[in-house]
């Protein structure tokens, strides 16, 4: 009786999908994609609210300064400031000192200068909480003492002055759940509507695959426009318009893969069991599909991804102050000779998230697929 | 030995697994000469396959290989791909199980037969075009001059067996490795096969190494014989001495697992359980409303078959014969013309929903035990889903005490019902597949090729077993399958079919030791010659 030897022993079963797991865990890129995604996606819902600046805020001083680990301004910067300021408030500047935190600068001016000038000094986003601290005896020279401002940007701003990296964190926000949600828009029509033609089969399969045969032959990009026309621009609409067009790929593959799945002998014992066709649809052929449609997902994400910045590029997707990958991007390669950091920052984050993506599909493929390696 | 050709010395194959490292193959050492046939023997997972695949250069990426095998005074171990090359598929050649997918569905039988002649031998595509003519006619493929454009789908298992037989000795090899080379074929078929291979042999004076868990074909055609048990070797010897007096246990139980006695016959007055009268199934290929006309198959051309309480009917024939078909047409899985009628009742006319009832009374059993079990359910889900549907008011504790049952009437340990189908072997998915048809207790169970993926060993078992539950629950079998031997102990009544007719009918004895066509004939003789 040596079969009935081997397997004695632990009695809890361990599924395909904890197989898969392990597999992929032994697979070092995807296992490091799948944690990259992770903060990346972390990094994206929680950042902005860490970050020092809203991801509306203009900055009027700071318009594309470049990226820095240092506090702005910069000495030369406040220099600029200081001038600018004074300069507004029509008095002479007579000196200006560093003081670390603080700057004091003496003014001068031929008739009495007004105390409340200060604000001018406020007014700036360089300083705040300007203060008169000493006021000579003739009123005609003032030194003030203001707290310098110490902003950080990391990413450095763009063209209007707004925070960079609160601002890829944002898109990060919209790239991802459009990726997500379309994803799983495509994933839900496709699969119920693949495994339904492939499972039922016959004159029904034949109909419900030109009908997507037809789809097919409709140009996304005039189907997006046409949309847009209709409903104006609109957040759900990318969702719809995305989730939409790429469910036809989904169902032909899922509808494959039924038709397979329909003629294995384990659906064929169902069948002589009397179970229903919802029975074996749902125990046996959509939990065997799941493998394929798991892989896809990963690949579509990606797709989706890519799509929402080719229609945001094109100025058919989110609308300002909200942005995407794709917005920044595009708003980026306009401004490559001056501040190429406004591109290369999005598209380092786009590009590596689709990386990690497209690692953690390749991983998925061979852990649900151990035979195809 | 004169001319000793191969010789393995301490071989040891490893695969690393992400469970650790798997060892198939402890230490081997085996050896053959010029002109001698060496079979392998062993149950599936005994290393015997993987012990050539290191020999040959074959193993999966994550396997490895130590020790010597000598070939010549070269170790095939340890020399590089490109030096392998020069000997692997020119010198060593093999043949695979599988005939159907060996070849490359893409290319004529020709051009895969002249590339490795022109590669090897370095000749021209017309020298070598003749040389391929040559090695059909050699393997006796009729017309081979017509046959060379032919593409595999246009040939039939045997055949295409055939042409990677004259593959592999087109390059005057001095050794061919089989690896379970009939397994796949009917019997007929294996029959004729084993006899080529065995002329062959003779004639072109090469060294064979035979893989093979079939100890009648070890007796046919071996002179010398390696048993081996979980990577390693237990027992060798020449064939006819070892069988005459078997040393290791190992040896001694693979010989007596032949399936051994009969079934007493029912008696003629019992009562008919399932009745099938002038049955037709036809199947159309192509067809649908953008191509043209069907063509019509006829697989099951009247046929008539009666099955009493308690009963085996036994259905033999070669594949595509329509034994399966016309169980699956009985148990109206299939759509079919004719009568049938259970205990009395015509069925013919329901449809699927008035069936539904009748199903937990007629019960069928796969030949796969790997396809017909979903992969991602537990062996205790997949044995109780019929309560789902012919007992939904009974609870899921109950349900789960019920598969408990069901895998201890099957001789399972019950505690593995939480495990998956792909964590149990062949002969354990047999006996769940068989567990899911009893559990609902049944009156007719069909049997289609229960046995034939399983060892011998294992094979004997199940039979067992099935006697068993036959006694215990008074079912009736209706009993496919191309093994005479297995159906001979099992059934009381044979029918053998033929191209969809019934050719012959009876007793088991009249059937197989009288048989009265000159079909059943033939496939008593592939069956049981020595």
């Amino acid at each position: 009786m040596t079969d009935l030897a081997t397997n004695a022993g632990s009695t809890v079963g361990r599924s395909l999908w904890a197989d898969a797991w392990s597999r992929l865990k032994a697979n070092r890129a995807a296992y490091w994609s799948a944690i990259y995604i992770v903060i990346m996606a972390v990094a994206c819902i929680a950042g902005p609210w860490f970050t020092p600046h809203d991801f509306t805020t203009i900055y009027q001083d700071y318009t594309r300064v470049p990226p820095s680990l240092e506090a702005y301004p910069r000495p030369e910067m406040i220099d600029q400031a200081v001038k600018d300021a004074v300069k507004r408030s029509r008095v002479e500047l007579a000196s200006w000192e560093d003081r670390g935190d603080k700057v004091s600068i003496v003014v001068t001016s031929a008739k009495p200068i007004d105390p409340r000038m200060t604000r001018y000094i406020d007014r700036s986003s360089v300083f705040e909480n300007a203060e008169v601290t000493e006021t000579s005896a003739d009123g005609l020279k003032l030194t003030i003492s203001a707290d310098v401002e110490r902003e950080h940007f990391y990413f450095g701003t763009d063209t209007i002055g707004r925070d960079l990296l609160t601002r890829t964190l944002i898109a990060g926000r919209v790239s991802l759940a459009i990726g997500l949600l379309a994803g799983l828009v495509a994933v839900a029509i496709g699969v119920l509507y693949g495994a339904t033609a492939g499972f039922v089969g016959g004159k029904t399969d034949e109909v419900m695959m030109r009908i997507v045969d037809i789809l097919y032959s409709l140009p996304f990009i005039f189907f997006v426009i046409m949309l847009v026309v209709f409903f104006g621009r609109n957040f759900v609409l990318m969702f719809l318009a995305v989730g939409a067009v790429l469910w036809l790929d989904m169902a032909r593959i899922v509808r494959g893969q039924a038709l397979s799945i329909r003629r294995q002998e384990y659906v064929q014992a169902a069948e002589a069991l009397g179970v229903s066709r919802g029975g074996i649809l749902l125990r046996h052929v959509v939990p065997n599909l799941l493998g394929p449609v798991v892989i896809y997902m990963t690949l579509l994400v990606p797709q989706v991804i890519i799509l929402e910045s080719f229609l945001s590029y094109l100025g058919l997707g989110v609308q300002e102050p909200m942005s995407s990958w794709g917005v920044l991007i595009s708003q980026g390669a306009k401004n490559i000779p001056g501040a190429n950091w406004l591109l290369f920052f999005p598209s380092f984050f786009l590009t590596t998230t689709l990386f990690a993506l497209n690692f953690i599909g390749d991983g998925l493929r061979d852990a649900l697929d151990p035979k195809d390696r | 030995m004169a001319d000793m050709l191969l010789e393995l010395k301490d071989v040891r194959v490893r695969f690393d697994t992400i469970d650790g490292t798997v060892n198939a193959v402890n230490g081997v050492g085996l050896h053959v000469a010029a002109g001698e046939t060496v079979a392998i023997v062993g149950e599936s997972g005994s290393g015997k396959s993987q012990l050539m695949m290191a020999t040959m250069g074959l193993l999966a990426s994550n396997g490895h290989a130590s020790g010597t095998a000598d070939y010549r005074g070269t170790n095939l171990l340890n020399i590089s791909k490109g030096e392998l090359n020069t000997i692997r598929g020119r010198k060593i050649t093999m043949i695979f199980q599988e005939p159907m997918t060996s070849l490359d569905p893409l290319f004529t039988i020709g051009a895969q037969l002249i590339e490795p002649i022109m590669h090897h031998q370095k000749i021209g595509a017309a020298e070598a075009h003749v040389r391929a003519v040559a090695m059909l006619k050699l393997v006796s493929i009729p017309e081979p001059e017509r046959r060379m454009g032919s593409y595999p789908h246009e040939m039939s298992g045997g055949q295409r067996q055939r042409v990677m037989i004259a593959m592999a000795l087109a390059n005057d090899p001095d050794l061919l490795i089989a690896d379970e080379p009939t397994t796949a074929l009917d019997v007929t078929i294996q029959a004729e096969i084993l006899e080529l291979m065995a002329s062959l042999q003779k004639r072109l004076g090469m060294g064979m190494i035979f893989i093979t868990h079939d100890l009648n074909i070890v007796r046919r055609i071996a002179h010398r014989v390696y048993v081996m048990r979980q990577g390693e070797v237990v027992e060798e010897g020449e064939t006819k001495a070892l069988f005459a007096n078997p040393k290791h246990e190992y040896t001694r139980a693979l010989l007596a697992s032949e399936p051994t006695g009969r079934k007493a016959p029912v008696s003629p007055n019992a009562p008919k359980i399932l009745d099938g009268t002038d049955l037709r199934v036809n199947f159309k290929i192509g067809g649908g409303f953008l191509s043209g006309e069907p063509i019509v198959l006829r697989a099951v051309d009247r046929v008539s078959l009666t099955l009493r309480r308690g009963q085996t009917v036994g259905i033999v024939g070669e594949s595509g014969s329509g034994k399966s078909t016309i169980a699956r047409a009985l148990l109206r899985l299939i759509p079919s013309e004719g009568a049938i009628s259970f205990e009395g009742r015509s069925i013919a006319g329901l449809d699927r929903h008035q069936m539904r009832p009748l199903r937990r009374q007629l019960q069928i059993v796969l030949q796969d035990p790997f396809g017909s079990l979903s992969p991602r359910m537990t062996a205790g889900h997949i044995v109780t889903e019929g309560l789902l549907v012919h007992e939904p008011s009974i609870s899921r504790q109950q349900r789960d005490r019920r598969a408990a049952q069901a895998l201890e009437e099957v001789q399972l340990d019950p505690n593995l019902r939480n495990r998956y189908p792909h964590e149990f072997s062949g002969g354990q998915r047999q006996r769940i597949a068989i567990a899911r048809a009893i559990i609902l207790k049944p009156k007719v169970v069909v049997l289609d090729e229960p046995t034939s993926a399983l060892d011998r060993q294992v094979q004997k078992q199940i039979v067992d077993l099935l006697r068993d539950l036959q006694t215990a629950n008074d079912l009736s079998y209706l009993f496919i399958s191309h093994d005479l031997a297995v159906v001979r102990a099992m059934a009381d009544h044979i029918i053998v079919m033929k191209d969809g007719r019934m050719v012959e009918q009876g007793s088991p004895d009249e059937v197989l030791d009288n048989p009265r066509e000159d079909y059943t004939r033939k496939l008593m003789k592939a069956a049981f010659a020595e």
